[in-house]
């Protein structure tokens, strides 16, 4: 089942995201990017019901790209991420919701500080030091509660990253097989593998 | 499972001597699953004003910012702060406007009204979640935890407490109200306010 993780240290956010793209029982493809660069410091990993995915996080990228264009410079995390709780808190009650969970994390140049928001399909949003959806949610919370560091260098905090993912390949009975790993810090967004 | 519990959450509204308190947790949940011990659910509206919204988190924040924008729009047409009292209708008629697709929440307010002596009176009211008023003389509570707020505090609440006293009776009440509830807790957040003062604790709770 889909599962995406993201936990903050020192100066950086990590966010990680499986790589399968299911339809009921059947693994469709399992290269499939679901962690999207909304600005230069900001990512957004999504998930949920496939198509509302693909749409409303392009409709978002696009918007956060716009204002960027319009402005020189891009929305600050805390921003961007209120302006997509809201598009989903209004999507909410309309006659076709999008039902997508996001984990936006980003690194705000102005305070240099990294920022995560965990955000739900219902625009439940709040900001938190790591946070995770799906299955892999019930095992990856707990094992942070204890091995989370908020001043973990990088290589700690990808450490604590493999450690999440190895509980779940353990324990998950659905368990995904590949994860993309971003990381946005100072410098901006890069991937990197496990 | 009702609408209402998916996210827990409870707060607490305790009137004093010449001053009022507004507590709540601190627990943002998905059903059983804890998410945030960090989440605030009581607002500052003025200086004399807080509220609270505890419900589906979703509409916490979408009230939140809704009030905040209302009371912007208010400060400036009447070019003064908004009085306690009117507020409370402020929220009653902006959640009876949704009345048959409301907003998951059940707001508290308390604050200081000012009487034309000069002096402030404590004020304290709830609503349920389309916009019912509740003005009460001594506490109010609201939450997946309330059922067991009313208990405590009908045990522990006395007429007339002065702020320090205030501040220990009502952090009781909420502490061991939300120790019996499995949706709430995680930390508990308090709000003193006197007549020239704010008082803002957070205190630390069990965090199972």
């Amino acid at each position: 089942m889909e599962t995406s993780f993201a936990i903050t240290g020192k100066g950086y956010v990590i966010v990680a995201a499986d790589t399968t793209s299911a339809r009921s029982i059947i693994k469709m493809k399992s290269d499939e990017d679901k962690i999207k660069t909304l600005s230069p410091h900001l990512l957004m990993a999504y998930s949920g019901e496939p198509g509302d995915t693909v749409q409303f996080a392009e409709y978002v990228e696009r918007n956060i790209r716009l204002y960027h264009i319009r402005n020189l410079y891009a929305l600050r995390p805390s921003a961007s991420a209120a302006w997509i709780r809201r598009a989903l808190a209004t999507s909410l009650r309309s006659r076709k919701p999008y039902s997508v969970n996001l984990l936006v994390g980003g690194y705000d140049t102005s305070e240099h500080t990294p920022h995560l928001y965990w955000i739900d399909y219902l625009g439940t949003m709040s900001e938190v030091p790591f946070g995770a959806h799906g299955y892999g949610a019930y095992f990856a919370l707990s094992l942070l509660d204890r091995y989370h560091d908020p001043e973990a260098p990088l290589e700690e905090g990808l450490a604590t990253l493999r450690r999440c993912i190895d509980e779940v390949s353990k324990r998950l009975v659905v368990t995904p097989g590949k994860y993309k790993v971003k990381i946005v810090d100072k410098d901006g967004v890069r991937e990197v593998e496990l | 499972m009702s609408i209402m519990d998916q996210n827990g959450g409870s707060v607490i509204a305790m009137v004093g001597k010449d001053c009022v308190a507004i507590a709540s947790d601190l627990r943002l949940g998905n059903q059983a699953l804890g998410v945030s011990s960090n989440f605030q659910k009581i607002f500052p509206v003025t200086d004399r004003i807080y509220l609270g919204l505890p419900g589906l988190a979703t509409d916490v924040t979408t009230l939140k910012e809704r009030f905040r924008f209302r009371v912007n729009m208010y400060t400036i047409k009447e070019e003064r702060e908004i009085e306690p009292e009117t507020f409370a209708h402020l929220v009653s008629s902006t959640l009876y406007e949704h009345r048959f697709g409301p907003y998951f929440c059940e707001p508290v307010m308390a604050g200081l009204s000012k009487t034309p002596s000069g002096g402030y009176k404590p004020f304290i009211a709830a609503t349920d979640l389309i916009g019912c008023l509740n003005f009460a003389k001594d506490f109010v509570v609201a939450g997946t935890a309330s059922e067991k707020l009313f208990g405590v505090a009908e045990g522990l609440w006395e007429p007339d407490l002065e702020p320090e006293d205030l501040f220990e009776t009502i952090s009781q009440t909420l502490m061991n109200a939300v120790d019996r509830d499995a949706y709430s807790g995680w930390g508990c957040v308090v709000h003193v306010l006197t007549k020239d003062k704010v008082i803002t604790r957070t205190l630390k709770g069990r965090m199972d």
